[in-house]
């Protein structure tokens, strides 16, 4: 397990000076997933918010080999990369002993237009980790509604409307999704939780074969919130529930985290202008029904965890 | 050199085997589903060390193609027709980026309606895209394309990625002789394959694939087009060598009793075959009539044509898609665009054959011959374009 000291003094994976709005999860989740591997790493990135703000030509922000491909294939370019180091690995034509290959997608280039090449490469067997930076919806083109965007939040092609109050469904449960591709390990973490995402990367980068992590990262902007709160946000998501942290590793169950006092969803809602409108009188039944769906998920994981 | 009998299938699979790339990235499709699953037999049984990664499509397929390339490995795959649609998203960026990933390109009609059999449709519809073309009119040529496509991609001054195309199922499931080079003489030609910006070398960490924005993407594009304009001199020189080492000639284009020619006929791929029989034919009968082969549709050779059909006086441009921009076919419009300087050119009748498969016959060829040498005696085109060979 990690400990603070020693990332700290780490060589960075991803410099400082980068385009990312104040407050933005996502290098976060990025560097504390780097700097959790002991051996060299590769970066394959889809289209989005990371790799925008990260790679605007002339500059780079990447201080470990990079590659950008296109929005819906990272994790297809990744596994090329992979067989690529397989094949001079046994040619005798690399001298590296291990590297670890890292995949990263936003919620869209994952849960959604990435799915195919995410089930795909992971069905294959590279050994490789992808992580998915979830922030909930599309936000590098403006925030639009993703599969992963919860009920009841404003996203720009799910506006919060006189008739129609923000996204009318329940996000995808990815992470179950990709459980049921029974790889070695998957996790579930959140930005706020350093010690919990340092670790489940470090977990994941000591097995061999496919590996998947969901992290919550907040979107200050898609959020809309305060950017001093980011890591409090997650917290919260944790906190209600709405977000829990837990790995499967070889088809077993574990929760990471379990909330001292359960808190109402209304608790990380509020803090959110992306759930505004549900303070409105009518909305209280929308309110109720991401409560009820958020216990019934939470039910359903304990009762799997305790198996 | 062995001889072999081979469909073009067997011929690219067997070019592959040969070239033994450390990274083949692929989809199946007809008809190019053999090149894949021969290829597949060849990993099964050990005779090649090739990674082989069986993606869930064709579009996963060229992105782990990207993939591979820029970890510094020589790669290839195959594919035809919506495979190749479908990859069309990540051809243009495997340009960009530099990666002489070689494909091998069955020629099969785009849906829809769905269809399986030979038209250039496919191919065409991603001619702009940074990629070299190749047509190959029978299976020997299809194998001695892949072949020269390694050196002329992997060459420096080139870097770019390549298709060497057959016609669906006239070549890619039609059994033909052809002349193979021994196993040890295809890895002494092609040589070692020479990594560049490798996302595998850790000591150098390089950022591929950064947001390329108005200040600098113009700029970035021009090294492309440049390398592009440098292929024309590389692909002549590989076929030099090529002829050299092993006999069998190729260029740019080829001339077919062209010299003399009064009435040609231009054409790609597996019609060529075809049209030398009629040649051939007309010639006893005392016809001057020609044939010109466009080999090699990217680059574009304008000026190669040009002065190829300068003293002919009317030629079929034979086109086997449409572009529904009714000006013809993609070769048609190139071609008359080329001709625009010229002083001495041909009169050109434009004909869109063969869609979906629709056979062009002996007595198709003599047809398109006879109404050139209308042509060639009134000095008048009777009409410019024409979809030749469809029921009213």
């Amino acid at each position: 397990m990690p400990t603070l000291k020693d990332l700290a003094k780490q060589k960075d994976p991803l410099s400082g000076g980068h385009r990312a709005c104040a407050g933005c999860g996502a290098p976060i989740v990025v560097r504390q997933v780097l700097m959790a591997s002991k051996d060299p790493v590769v970066v394959t990135c889809a289209t989005g918010c990371l790799e925008v703000v990260t790679t605007i030509f002339p500059y780079t922000a990447w201080n470990v080999p990079f590659l950008h491909n296109a929005f819906e294939n990272s994790a297809a370019t990744c596994s090329g990369v992979e067989a690529a180091y397989q094949s001079l690995k046994r040619k005798g034509k690399i001298k590296s002993d291990h590297i670890n290959f890292v995949a990263f997608g936003g919620d869209g280039g994952t849960y959604d237009i990435g799915f195919q090449s995410l089930s795909g490469a992971m069905e294959r067997g590279h050994d490789m980790l992808y992580v998915c930076y979830n922030n909930e919806a599309y936000m590098n083109t403006g925030i639009q509604r993703s599969s992963a965007t919860p009920k009841g939040a404003a996203t720009t092609t799910a506006p919060a409307g006189k008739k129609i109050p923000g996204k009318q469904q329940f996000s995808k449960n990815l992470t179950e999704i990709m459980v049921a591709h029974d790889l070695p390990y998957v996790a579930q973490s959140a930005v706020g939780f350093w010690r919990d995402l340092t670790t489940k990367a470090e977990k994941a980068f000591s097995i061999r074969g496919p590996k998947f992590m969901n992290v919550l990262q907040p979107c200050r902007l898609g959020w809309a919130y305060d950017p001093s709160k980011t890591a409090e946000l997650g917290r919260l998501a944790a906190d209600t529930c709405i977000w829990p942290l837990y790995e499967v590793e070889n088809g077993k169950y574990k929760l990471s985290y379990k909330p001292k006092e359960k808190k109402p969803v209304t608790e990380f809602l509020k803090v959110q202008d992306r759930f505004r409108h549900l303070k409105k009188p009518g909305n209280e039944a929308i309110i109720e029904s991401i409560q009820k769906e958020t216990d019934r998920r939470w039910e359903a994981l304990l009762a799997k965890c305790e198996q | 050199m062995p001889i072999l009998a081979k469909t073009g299938n067997e011929a690219m699979a067997e070019a592959m085997r040969q070239i033994n790339p450390d990274v083949v990235a692929a989809y199946p499709i007809t008809p190019a589903t053999e090149v894949v699953m021969i290829f597949s037999g060849f990993v099964a049984d050990g005779l090649v060390d090739t990674e082989f990664v069986a993606v869930e499509s064709e579009h996963s397929a060229m992105s782990a193609c990207v993939g591979a390339a820029a970890a510094g490995c020589r790669v290839m795959t195959g594919t035809s027709s919506q495979g190749l649609q479908l990859m069309s998203e990540i051809l243009p960026i495997a340009s960009a980026l530099r990666q002489p990933i070689v494909l091998c390109e069955v020629n099969r009609a785009l849906s829809g309606p769905i269809n399986i059999h030979c038209d250039h449709s496919d191919t065409m519809a991603v001619r702009d895209f940074g990629w070299i073309q190749i047509f190959s009119e029978n299976a020997q040529e299809a194998y001695d394309n892949i072949l020269q496509l390694i050196k002329i991609t992997e060459n420096e001054s080139v870097r770019l990625p390549g298709m060497a195309t057959t016609d669906g199922f006239i070549i890619s499931h039609c059994m033909e002789k052809i002349e193979a080079l021994d196993d040890n003489e295809v890895k002494e030609y092609l040589g070692e394959h020479k990594k560049m910006n490798s996302v595998l070398d850790l000591d150098k960490p390089v950022t591929l694939g950064a947001l390329d924005l108005q200040d600098y993407y113009f700029e970035h594009k021009m090294p492309i087009i440049e390398a592009m304009k440098n292929s024309k001199d590389v692909i002549l020189k590989v076929a030099k060598d090529f002829a050299k080492r092993y006999g069998r000639e190729y260029g740019l284009i080829e001339e077919y009793k062209l010299a003399d020619a009064e009435i040609a006929l231009v054409a790609l791929g597996s019609t060529c075959g075809t049209a030398r029989v009629v040649i051939d034919e007309l010639r006893e009968k005392g016809v001057k009539a020609g044939l010109l082969k466009i080999r090699v549709f990217r680059p574009f050779p304008a000026e190669e044509i040009v002065k190829a059909l300068s003293k002919v006086k009317a030629a079929a441009i034979m086109d086997r898609s449409d572009m529904y921009s009714n000006q013809g076919g993609p070769l048609f419009s190139e071609l008359r665009s080329a001709m625009y300087e010229a002083k001495d050119k041909p009169l050109l009748t434009n004909y869109v054959y063969g869609l979906g498969g629709r056979e062009i016959s002996l007595e198709d060829i003599q047809k398109i011959f006879a109404e050139q040498k209308e042509a060639a005696a009134s000095g008048k085109v009777k009409q410019l374009i024409q979809h030749f060979g469809v029921r009213e």
